[in-house]
C-alpha cells in the first residue's frame, strides 16, 4: 500500500556543543556561538517514514520545516537521504511562535498537502525539549497520536493495508507498550530504535545545490509536480503565511499565549564550599569526619 | 466548593494506583491555591476509582472531579482529551497543573492546543505573581519557571491573557507536605459519554520492569558525568557506589554517552533527589543537573577543572581525577569501616 508521510523536521541550535559564550552581555542568547544542527529525534522520525517507505512501495515521504530560510539545510540533509518533497515554511509573521501557535502553522501546512496517512515527527527538539508540538498538531488535525515511539510493532510490517492501522512500539515508564491505532495518526520518535541511514551518495550529487523556490500559493499537486520537474535547483518549495491560508492572529507572537515575562543567566548561590586536599591524607581526613557524623557508615 | 477559578490538577492513575507527582502537586496546588484565596480541584479518569478518590481529598484537597468509564481504565490520548478538556470547560479553574510523566506529556498539550491555552513543559518552580502587557497589569498570575536553552537560561513564563494557564512539573520537584486530615472536600463524579470515534488506540502489549534503581529513597548517591571520560572510569564511580551501599546516579551527558542505563539519571529530564550525601564524579553541574540534585543535604564534588559550576554548590570539592581520587576515597573507607 502506498502511503502518503509527512515528516516534521527542525533545524536546532546544538545545546549540547556550544562553542563559545552561549549568551551574550545584554542576556540574549548568542546564536553565532551554537552551530545548527538537525534535530536528532527527527533524524530518527524521517528514518522511520523512510522505513515505511520501502516496505510499502509507492509512499511518499513528504518533509517540512517552519522556520528561517537557512532552516533549509535540514530540508537538503532529507533529500539526501531521501524525501520525495520538501517544503520551507517561513515568514516574518511566524516569528515568536511559541509551540502552540507553531502547531497551528504545521497544521495548516499538513492540510495543504492533504490526503496525510500519517505524520511523523521528534518527540522533542533539543533547544525546548517541551515535546509539546507533535500532540498539540494531532490535535488541531483531529488524529489520534502514538508518541515516544522507539520501533514499530513486531509484525514485519507494521502498517496493515486493509485495516489501515499502524503498530507502534513506545517507552513507558520503566518499560514499554506495543499499541495499534486507526490511520491517520501522528507518531513522535525517541532516538532508541532508528539508525538514521546516512546520506546517499548520489542524492547528495543531485541535490547539493538545492535552493528555496520563489513563493507561491499553487497547490501542494503544482508544488510538487514543479519541484519534481524543476531543471535548476529550486527544489525546495516555499510557503509562507498566505500559501498555507493561515490566519495571521494565530500565527507568531500574537497567536501565542506563553510570553517570556523574563530570562536570567543561570547564577548559582555561592555557599561556602571546604576544598579538600587532593591526597590521601586529604581524601582519608574527609572520610573519616564523613563517618563520624554519620553520613556514611 | 462550587467557585471557579480554582487551581485543579489531573490525577494521574496507572492500572488503578496514583502517581506519585500527582499527589505532589496536589500539595503544591494548596500552597498555590491558599495564596490565591481559591480551592484546590483534582481530575481523575478512570473505573473503579471512588475509593482512591475519596483517599485524596486527605491531601487539603476541595474536590476530586472523579470521571469514569471502562475506556478510561488505561490511558489513551482521545478519550483523556475529551474528558478533560469537557471538565475544564465546566469547571473553569484558573490553573491545571500535569505530572510531567509519559501520559502527562501526552495528554497536557492536546488538551492546551484543544483549548487554545498556553502550556509550560518541565517547570521547575512555580510562583504567583503580577505581570504588566502592553500598559494592562494582570494580578496574581502564574509564573511558570524552567531551565531553557540546554540550561544556559532560566526562562519566567507567564499566560496572562489565556485561563486555564496550565505546567508540567516532574516527579519530585514539588515536596510532599503532611496530610490535612481534618480537611472537608467532595467527589463528584461523573459517567463519561465515550464514542466509538474516540476509541482507536489499541493496547497490545504492556511490560513493565520492576523498578531495580531506588534513586528516590536512596540517602547516599554516587553520580558520574562525562567527566568520567570512558566506561571504564564510569564503573569505578560504581564501585564507589557499590562500596558506600549507595545508589548510583549519573548526569545526562553519562547517559547519552551509553556508560548507563537512563534509570540513573538525576536531573530536570531525569529523576530529582534529596539524599543524605550527593558524590558528583566528573559532573560539571549544568542547570538542570543542579535542578535535580541541589538540595542534597550534602554534596561532594570531584572535577579536575576547578571552575566547574558543581564547586558552587558542593559543601567539600576535591580538585583532582577521579582516578585517584576515588580509589583513595574507597581505601579510607575500608580501612575505618
Amino acid at each position: 500500500m502506498s502511503l502518503n508521510i509527512v515528516v516534521l523536521v527542525k533545524q536546532v541550535p546544538d545545546t549540547k556543543n556550544v562553542t563559545g559564550k552561549a549568551m551574550k552581555d545584554d542576556g540574549t542568547v548568542n546564536r553565532a556561538a551554537l552551530p545548527a544542527i538537525f534535530n536528532p529525534e527527527d533524524l530518527h522520525a524521517l528514518e522511520a517514514a523512510l522505513t515505511v517507505k520501502d516496505r510499502n512501495p509507492g509512499t511518499r515521504v513528504n518533509v517540512i520545516t517552519m522556520g528561517p530560510p537557512s532552516a533549509a539545510q535540514v530540508l537538503k540533509e532529507s533529500l539526501y537521504r531521501g524525501a520525495d518533497f520538501v517544503a520551507l515554511i517561513s515568514d516574518r509573521k511566524f516569528a515568536g511562535a511559541d509551540t502552540l501557535a507553531t502547531s497551528y502553522a504545521l497544521k495548516c501546512a499538513i492540510e495543504k498537502i492533504g490526503g496525510v496517512d500519517l505524520v511523523f515527527c521528534g518527540r522533542q527538539a533539543i533547544d525546548g525539549d517541551t515535546a509539546q508540538v507533535g500532540p498539540q498538531t494531532a490535535e488541531k488535525l483531529g488524529m489520534n497520536q502514538v508518541t515516544c515511539v522507539s520501533a514499530f510493532g513486531a509484525e514485519t510490517n507494521a502498517v496493515d493495508a486493509k485495516k489501515r492501522t499502524i503498530t507502534a512500539r513506545r517507552s513507558i515508564e520503566g518499560g514499554y507498550e506495543v499499541v495499534r491505532t486507526k490511520m491517520p495518526a501522528l507518531l513522535t520518535f525517541t532516538d532508541e530504535g532508528f539508525s538514521p541511514r546516512p546520506p546517499s551518495a548520489r542524492r547528495v550529487m543531485a541535490y547539493k545545490n538545492a535552493v528555496a523556490a520563489a513563493t507561491n500559493d499553487a497547490s501542494y499537486d503544482e508544488c510538487y509536480m514543479n519541484a519534481s520537474a524543476c531543471k535548476d535547483d529550486e527544489i525546495i518549495v516555499l510557503w509562507d503565511i498566505a500559501s498555507i491560508k493561515a490566519d495571521p492572529e494565530s500565527c507568531g507572537l500574537a497567536g501565542s499565549p506563553t510570553k517570556v515575562k523574563k530570562i536570567d543567566s543561570v547564577v548559582l548561590t555561592a555557599q561556602d564550599i571546604r576544598m579538600i586536599d587532593n591526597t590521601e591524607e586529604g581524601i582519608a581526613r574527609l572520610v573519616h569526619e564523613l563517618i563520624a557524623d554519620h553520613t556514611i557508615g | 466548593m462550587d467557585s471557579k477559578n480554582n487551581v485543579m490538577v489531573f490525577i494521574q492513575q496507572d492500572d488503578g494506583a496514583i502517581a506519585d507527582v500527582s499527589v505532589e502537586l496536589l500539595c503544591k496546588a494548596r500552597e498555590l491555591a491558599d495564596r490565591l484565596g481559591v480551592g484546590v480541584e483534582g481530575a481523575l479518569a478512570g473505573s473503579g476509582m471512588e475509593a482512591r478518590a475519596k483517599e485524596l481529598l486527605a491531601w487539603g484537597v476541595d474536590r476530586i472531579n472523579l470521571v469514569s468509564h471502562d475506556a478510561l481504565a488505561h490511558y489513551a490520548p482521545l478519550p483523556y482529551t475529551k474528558v478533560m478538556t469537557d471538565l475544564i470547560r465546566e469547571r473553569e479553574p484558573q490553573i491545571v497543573l500535569y505530572g510531567a510523566t509519559t501520559t502527562g506529556r501526552d495528554l497536557g498539550p492536546r488538551i492546551a492546543s484543544a483549548l487554545k491555552v498556553g502550556l509550560t513543559a518541565d517547570c521547575t518552580d512555580l510562583q504567583i505573581g503580577d505581570h504588566e502587557l502592553q500598559g494592562k497589569l494582570y494580578k496574581d498570575i502564574l509564573y511558570q519557571i524552567r531551565p531553557a536553552f540546554g540550561g544556559n537560561i532560566i526562562a519566567t513564563i507567564v499566560s496572562p491573557e489565556k485561563k486555564p494557564q496550565m505546567a508540567t512539573v516532574r516527579e519530585g520537584v514539588m515536596k510532599l507536605t503532611p496530610k490535612k486530615p481534618g480537611h472537608k472536600g467532595v467527589v463528584v463524579e461523573t459517567k463519561a459519554q465515550i464514542g466509538p470515534e474516540l476509541l482507536q488506540t489499541e493496547l497490545l502489549e504492556c511490560v513493565k520492569e520492576a523498578r531495580t534503581v531506588n534513586l528516590k529513597g536512596a540517602q547516599i548517591i554516587v553520580s558520574g558525568g562525562i567527566g568520567a571520560g570512558s566506561k571504564e572510569n564510569f564503573d569505578l564511580i560504581a564501585k564507589l557506589a557499590h562500596a558506600l551501599g549507595a545508589e548510583l546516579g549519573a548526569s545526562r551527558a553519562a547517559v547519552d554517552a551509553g556508560w548507563v542505563d537512563k534509570a540513573h539519571q538525576v536531573g530536570q529530564t531525569g529523576t530529582t533527589v534529596r539524599p543524605k550525601l550527593y558524590i558528583a564524579c566528573g559532573i560539571s553541574g549544568s542547570i538542570q543537573h543542579r535542578a535535580g540534585m541541589a538540595e542534597s543535604s550534602r554534596i561532594i564534588a570531584i572535577n579536575t577543572d576547578p571552575h566547574a559550576p558543581i564547586f558552587q554548590i558542593a559543601h567539600y570539592g576535591i580538585v583532582g581525577d577521579l582516578k585517584e581520587v576515588i580509589p583513595a576515597f574507597i581505601k579510607a573507607y575500608k580501612n575505618k569501616a
